[in-house]
């Protein structure tokens, strides 16, 4: 096993650490760094609660190896809110209740912050498409669907 | 004592916990840093469902770098157990699941403790296993617990040594065998439905720190840090003092994080390294193999009634497969037999409820406990009766549903409940009684209903406790003992000291993780029933806080405390309109005049709440004067389609209807109600796969199909009736499992309504329709 030194861009913030070849991105950030808003939920790349953003595409953090990723930029959850105020669409999540334990939250707050980036206007179906990927015991995920495209402006309201 | 309402009750005010939740920052077990000292564990685990342990060999193991210790169960006899204790830590003579914890290692990393695994060599004597509880409870059945007359057991609980069986409960209720001549209609029929995991998104996770002085900590992602502790506790001779649980938030419990499941085996491996947190995370695999699950269950119906559709008699057995220990699992046997007719009232009853030992993985409480694995054969039975007499299934549910002070079948007085309007609405909000075409000519669509209830199965007497102490500036820190695991606890707790304190909602702070050696005791975050016991401490607290203000006032302005209020942060004076801000006050108290001494102090209240009126059950006919605290009753009504191509089931519309005392807060029971729609929709298609040896097949995610976000109903039509209960708080009672119980059974009445077929067993797979459709033929018994 070897030691690799890399840098991340992460939210922002170039960080600079060493990471042993097999260390996937999920650890990385977690134990080497601190970012515990990334959650580990199967690490097979099933459950999407890692799902953090890779210059700026949703994936999951469990299925890349961190040393594959030197210089690359990189998006958690704790840099959405990073001017101090939440998105739009952390915003519809705490308006709607779209959270209930809170796990998946925000594997899916990256993907829907992904997905409105490509598609502002996105239908059900296509909020549905994004997040196949992205399980919630909790919800039920209509909220979430709601929430998505409440930020979106496009109501969803209840 | 008056109560003036500042309106909190009944708002839905946002989660107390949710800005934390959007923003990454709420605190998970994996989530607290334990720093360089962290060591890792992983567990060997049994690859036979019932074999004896011949030899351990750890040698080769202990000798590879970076191992710190291996743990066996050798030298650990204690069995734990909440009702009847039977469970090993470490398995040390005889496995009797596959997955059981045989032994366990502690290293440097995960990487090598799971390494170290594979160089444990262990022996073993295969022995036969079963499976069935049926089978397993016939008398000559191999005997899993050959010491089950030694254990320790709770009074209301009855093991029969000698057998499987770990639990029988018993109603006999009227005299069955005479009427069934009187009736119009009989039908008959058995049901089985298969073991099913909880699959919370976050695994299992604990980490145990074993000190020199005999302190002992342990993070644990726990619905019920008491119990653990107690279970524990008592499972290691450790005193609770020196055992401290701290149990921050939890990602998804469903039941699978009450009780004990691996943390005890954390404690132990701890305890073999010293001054060193030692952290155990389960896999995903390790979660579906290695974790309780939902018991299976065999049903047998025979039910009667008169030819207006009035029920006469059931005969019932259930045979819950309670898997390997049944420390858990007998309570739900006992559940399902003081509340085996479901909703309804029947005058005649003869009923038998068993727990059964079987070498498939622990069974214990999930979400609904015992009432949807009944539920499912009972209201596909009562819908086949309806149809013999030729009524309509709302109709004859109508007519036979369990009203408000009804003698139920544990002879116990029915609470106040509203089923009738349950009923109503839900079948109203599918169209009940209109044909509706389907969306396409290869498809074919139906509707059908499905009523629960469900008491919260408990000891006669679990308690919640609740502090709440004032701050400088009149914010107040509410401490207790029950959970947040996504339901909403907390903000129902702070809603309620708010609301009691006439404080705003946003000065109200609910102390996380809950620690054993801080919070006020709590019995367990299960039974849906903390916004009912919780709450009523934290009124509690609340009530005994605001006398302690008033008094400190009125004693100051030399008036009756009968008289003054709080108010948005004030005390005033009904009489003399006399105003005083809680701040500082709260904490410094209030000068006499001239400032000659003071009155009052640092306020601190504290609250309980425990059911005292809970009777004994007769232990031959199972009646008693009160069973339970309260049931909670509901209706859903589904409309779907079902492709005859393919045999995909499409959910159209789930009309979801419950009685909930009172709404503390809507939209959270809301969430609860689609929540648990789609959670019950998803356990119709749930099931554990196993081989013939026993060994779990689909320990994934992609094999373990929880529903995805393609799969939710088109429609969650979500609402709920106010009956007022009299020992919940402003007469609510808790929702969090009914909203799942009877889901499954309601998707089968209207998938008979589509195509004419019934289905007595579960999985409800597509696979299954498809070929049912095929051969067009009846797949119940």
């Amino acid at each position: 096993m070897t030691d690799h030194k890399i840098s991340l861009i992460i939210n922002g913030v170039e960080e600079q650490l060493t990471v042993p070849s097999q260390m996937t991105l999920l650890h990385a950030l977690r134990e080497k760094l601190g970012y515990t808003g990334t959650k580990n939920g199967c690490e097979a790349g099933e459950c999407g609660a890692c799902t953090v953003l890779v210059e700026g595409e949703p994936t999951n953090a469990c299925l890349v190896l961190a040393v594959e990723l030197d210089t690359k930029t990189i998006t958690t959850i704790e840099g959405l809110a990073g001017d101090g105020n939440l998105t739009p669409l952390q915003q519809a999540f705490v308006d709607l209740n779209s959270i209930q334990c809170g796990y998946c939250t925000p594997g899916m707050l990256m993907a829907t912050t992904a997905l409105l980036k490509r598609n502002p206007q996105p239908t059900q179906e296509d909020i549905q498409a994004a997040l196949v990927g992205n399980l919630c015991r909790c919800t039920g995920y209509q909220r979430i669907i709601d929430a998505v495209q409440q930020a979106a402006g496009g109501g969803g309201a209840k | 004592m008056t109560i003036t309402e500042s309106g909190l009750i009944g708002k839905s005010v946002p989660r107390t916990e949710v800005i934390d939740k959007v923003t990454g920052c709420a605190v998970f077990v994996d989530d607290i840093q334990f720093g360089p000292n962290l060591l890792h564990s992983r567990l060997v685990r049994s690859p036979y469902a019932h074999a004896l342990i011949k030899k351990i060999d750890t040698r080769k193991a202990l000798e590879l770098p970076g191992v710190r210790a291996v743990v066996t169960g050798k030298d650990l006899s204690a069995l734990m157990g909440l009702y009847l204790i039977d469970r090993p830590i470490f398995a040390s003579d005889r496995v009797r699941y596959y997955g059981e914890p045989v032994a366990g290692v502690v290293a440097t990393s995960e990487d090598i403790a799971e390494k170290a695994t594979r160089l444990i060599e262990v022996d073993y004597e295969v022995l036969p296993a079963i499976y069935d509880p049926v089978e397993a409870a016939q008398p000559d059945a191999p005997i899993l617990h050959p010491d089950l007359g030694k254990y320790t057991v709770a009074n209301f609980i009855f093991p029969q040594p000698g057998t499987n069986i770990s639990e029988h409960f018993k109603i006999r209720k009227g005299d069955v065998d005479s009427v069934w001549e009187k009736c119009t209609a009989i039908s008959e029929g058995s049901f089985r439905l298969p073991p099913i995991e909880h699959v919370p998104i976050e695994t299992h996770t604990s980490v145990a720190l074993s000190e020199r002085s005999g302190q002992v900590t342990l993070w644990a992602s726990s619905q019920s840090p008491f119990a653990m502790r107690d279970m524990i506790a008592q499972g290691l001779g450790i005193s609770h003092n020196k055992l401290r649980v701290i149990a921050p938030l939890v990602g998804g419990g469903f039941g699978g994080k009450a009780g004990v499941t691996m943390e005890a085996c954390a404690v132990v491996m701890a305890q073999a390294v010293e001054g060193h947190p030692v952290k155990l995370r389960l896999t995903r695999e390790e979660e579906f193999v290695g974790t309780s699950v939902r018991q299976s269950l065999v049903s047998n119906f025979k039910v009667g009634c008169d030819g207006d559709g009035k029920l006469l008699a059931m005969e019932l057995t259930y045979y819950f497969g309670g898997g390997a220990y049944n420390d858990y699992g007998v309570n739900i046997a006992r559940a399902a037999g003081y509340s085996c007719t479901g909703p309804y009232d029947v005058p005649h009853v003869k009923a038998d409820s068993l727990c059964v030992y079987t070498n498939h993985p622990v069974g214990s409480a999930m979400r609904g406990f015992g009432m949807p694995e009944i539920h499912w054969g009972l209201e596909q039975i009562i819908d086949r009766l309806a149809e013999e007499v030729k009524i309509d299934p709302v109709e004859f549910r109508r007519i036979n549903c369990v009203r408000t002070d009804d003698e139920i079948v544990s002879g116990m007085k029915m609470t106040p409940i509203d089923l009738e309007s349950c009923i109503d609405k839900a079948a109203k909000a599918i169209k009940w009684g209109e044909k509706e075409p389907p969306s396409a000519p290869n498809k074919k669509r139906g509707k059908g209903i499905a009523i629960m209830w469900k008491a919260p199965a408990m000891p006669p007497n679990p308690g919640s406790a609740a502090l709440i102490r004032f701050n400088e500036d009149a914010t107040i820190n509410v401490e207790v003992g029950g959970q947040e695991i996504g339901q909403g606890a907390f903000t129902v707790a702070a809603q309620i000291a708010a609301d009691v304190l006439g404080i705003p909602y946003d000065h109200v702070t609910v102390s996380s993780p809950l620690d054993t050696k801080y919070s006020p005791y709590e019995w367990q975050t299960v039974a849906s029933r903390l916004t009912w016991s919780m709450g009523n401490a934290v009124k509690a607290a609340a009530e005994d806080a605001r006398t302690q203000i008033l008094e400190t006032v009125a004693a100051h302005w030399d008036e009756s405390p009968e008289d003054l209020t709080i108010k948005d942060g004030l005390v005033i004076s009904y009489k003399s309109e006399r105003e005083q801000p809680l701040e500082k006050m709260v904490v410094y108290g209030l000068p006499n005049d001239n400032f000659e001494g003071w009155k009052g102090g640092p306020v601190v209240g504290r609250g309980h709440f425990m059911p005292t009126y809970v009777t004994a059950l007769d232990p031959e006919t199972g009646q008693g004067t009160r069973a339970v605290v309260h049931y909670t009753v509901g209706a859903q009504a589904v409309d779907l389609e079902v492709d005859l191509d393919t045999g995909h089931l499409e959910v159209l519309n789930i009309a979801s209807v419950y009685d909930v005392g009172r709404a503390i807060n809507p939209d959270l029971i809301m969430t609860q109600i689609e929540g648990g729609a789609v959670h019950g929709m998803s356990s119709a298609y749930e099931a554990i796969k196993f081989n013939p040896a026993g060994e779990v097949l689909n320990p994934s995610f992609v094999d373990y199909r929880i529903a995805t976000i393609a799969d939710i109903p088109r429609k969650i039509h979500g609402d709920y009736v106010e009956t007022p209960i009299d020992d919940g708080p402003w007469g609510a009672r808790g929702v969090g499992e009914h909203v799942m119980v009877q889901t499954a059974p309601a998707i089968a009445n209207a998938l008979y309504d589509a195509v004419g077929i019934r289905f007595s067993d579960l999985p409800l797979s597509a696979d299954k329709i498809y070929l049912a459709l095929e051969g067009k033929q009846d797949q119940s018994d």
